[in-house]
């Protein structure tokens, strides 16, 4: 038998990938209207909410002692990693949809993981307008900004692009397991996800400090755009942050991605031994 | 004929569900009530064998079927499906079998039909020539061609099935595990469905266990009926030996010569008149056809007459409501 039932290499991973998701494209070209519409919608609230800053430099000069090229720069770090895990990744909290309708018994009886197929399955194009949007903030910050380019501030800022993206599609697929118990909680998950998201388009240091533990210590989001962007714009914690979190990221990165892969292979068992 | 070990592709030995429910108890505290949906039950299906599993709504029907996917795991007993525990190893088994949840369908919604089967192709990784193959003897088999480019959400439900049938048969999985496959299909859509089946099962030697509510399906297509009810199996063998077993009784209709009051027959009960027409009903295991025939024709004269042998449906009938 020619039948492959070996593990699939991660090459044929991707081929698959790119398959399932440009089925997804296809179909959902099906429904231009609705398509553009969306990506309309979606590109004017994202303007809106970046004006937001230019509404607030209007009124000051600094915001916690940051310019506005600086807070410019947090809120691009942070369009980008979310809208990124947003376009690869948050697709995972259709799971409870799919519970509810009795349809994620599909994905159970195809040779592939539930989580990858959620991925690639649901893959949404029309959010890449809002990737785009948070490129072009980013591009502007990076380009007003006062700031010598060195290799470690060059490597640094790729490692935050890469160790944001993870934490925030971490985050994702944490509160989407969240949901195999609390189906109808999906407005609780929200905050999680696009909370941490509006959370980190500021600097940290001008919010409370119950709300700078609980993005450093809970939902470790800070760790997405704040502590190394420190080092890349050369400044240092009013509160006195040790100087090596700046550069604890990617090891953050790496232990809530381990967090997100064991909360969602419980969730899966869960659902296999409970059927809802 | 219910298969041995040696040659089974599925083994299931004392496979339990249980679910924990929630039930409101006064205004916030809740119940735990825990059902058993499937109860101990053990089953050995062989290589090419067509397994009819039936049994009335909520009886345990598709938990079963969901364990024996690996879809489910079971609260107690193990299983073996193609010599793969599907309980830990899921991924590997679902290469193995085709799944059809005649409710659901597997196909993508918004595509045109043929696009789907390429791209289980690809989720399946099947080799080109082989996936070709097969897609060329289905699309003949199931009559497809006028509708491979209609989207799936426009087919009929008969269309939709038997793209539904030919999905989850393109990778060539050795069992085919079908639930409610010909609900709410009419009876052209019905029958071409069963023949399909049986075609798949004597040509490829596919395994099929089928959950039904239709008992012509089962009359028509199963060597072998598991009926199983409040979680158990209190059958498991053929359709004949399930007749003997449970419709034990057969009738006689006689139209007589000229109407008379109800005939009494020795060890028969007559159990309705209707002008000349009378239906007699006897036991088998007490009297034979023969006799019964030669003691009306002593006391009356017959004109014509026919035996009516149970048909499944009374039997099924008398199970579901005679099983505590």
């Amino acid at each position: 038998m020619a039948l492959a039932l070996d593990k699939p290499t991660v090459r044929e991973l991707a081929h698959i990938y790119r398959v399932m998701a440009g089925a997804r494209i296809r179909a959902d070209w099906q429904y231009r209207v609705s398509f553009f519409g969306y990506t309309f919608t979606q590109g004017l609230i994202t303007v809106l909410d970046f004006l937001q800053i230019a509404v607030i430099f209007g009124q000051v000069d600094s915001l916690g002692d940051w310019s506005i090229a600086e807070v410019s720069f947090l809120y691009g770090t942070s369009a980008v990693a979310f809208h990124l895990g947003d376009l690869f990744v948050s697709q995972v909290e259709r799971a409870s949809q799919r519970i509810r309708l009795g349809t994620f018994d599909s994905l159970l009886i195809r040779p592939l993981g539930t989580m990858f197929q959620l991925c690639a399955d649901d893959f949404a194009f029309r959010r890449v307008g809002k990737l785009v949007q948070g490129t072009a903030v980013l591009v502007y910050a990076v380009t007003a900004l006062d700031v010598e380019w060195t290799v470690g501030r060059v490597g640094a800022f790729a490692m935050m692009l890469v160790a944001g993206t993870a934490i925030f599609s971490a985050i994702w697929v944490i509160s989407a397991s969240l949901s195999f118990w609390l189906i109808e909680a999906s407005e609780l998950m929200n905050s999680f996800t696009y909370g941490s998201s509006f959370a980190t388009e500021y600097p940290l240091h001008i919010m409370g400090k119950w709300l700078r533990r609980l993005l450093t210590f809970v939902v470790p989001a800070a760790f997405v755009n704040y502590y190394p962007s420190l080092y890349i714009l050369g400044r240092t914690d009013p509160f006195g942050v040790p100087g090596g979190v700046r550069f604890a990221s990617p090891a953050v990165a790496l232990v809530l991605v381990l967090v997100a892969r064991a909360a969602w292979a419980n969730a899966v068992r869960h659902y296999r031994s409970t059927g809802s | 004929m219910s298969a041995t070990s040696g040659d089974a592709v599925i083994q299931v030995e004392h496979m339990s569900k249980e679910f924990v429910l929630r039930k409101r108890a006064g205004r916030f505290r809740r119940e735990k009530v825990v059902v058993r949906a499937v109860d101990d039950v053990s089953l050995s299906v062989g290589a090419g064998e067509l397994l009819g599993y039936i049994g009335p709504n909520g009886a345990g029907k598709s938990t079963s079927i969901k364990m024996l996917t690996g879809i489910l795991v079971p609260s107690a007993g193990s299983i073996r499906v193609a010599g793969v525990d599907p309980q830990r190893r899921r991924v590997e088994l679902a290469r193995r079998i085709g799944v059809v949840f005649g409710q659901r369908t597997q196909l993508w919604w918004d595509l045109p039909l043929r696009d789907s089967f390429d791209l289980l192709r690809h989720v399946y990784r099947v080799p080109a020539e082989r996936h070709a193959a097969n897609f060329a003897s289905f699309v003949d088999l199931l009559d497809m061609g006028s509708f491979l480019d209609t989207p799936v959400r426009q087919l009929s439900l008969g269309q939709r099935m038997r793209g539904d049938l030919c999905a989850a048969l393109l990778h060539d999985p050795s069992i085919l595990y079908l639930d409610e496959p010909t609900i709410g299909l009419d009876v052209v859509s019905k029958s071409r469905v069963r023949e399909f089946l049986a075609e798949v099962n004597a040509e490829r030697g596919v395994t099929i266990v089928l959950t039904t509510h239709d008992l012509s399906d089962v009359e028509r297509l199963c060597s072998r009926l598991v009926v199983i009810d409040h979680g158990r199996v209190i059958h498991d063998g053929t359709v004949a030996e399930i007749k003997d077993r449970f419709g034990e009784f057969r009738t006689v209709v006689v139209d007589l010569e000229e109407a008379v009051p109800a005939l009494s027959i020795p060890n028969c009960e007559t159990v309705r008149v209707d002008g000349v027409r009378q239906w007699i009903r006897f036991r088998r295991t007490d009297v034979s056809a023969a006799s019964v025939v030669a003691s009306i024709a002593a006391v009356a004269k017959v004109r014509d007459l026919a035996i009516e042998e149970p048909d499944i449906e009374d039997v099924v009938t008398r199970i579901y409501t005679e099983s505590p």
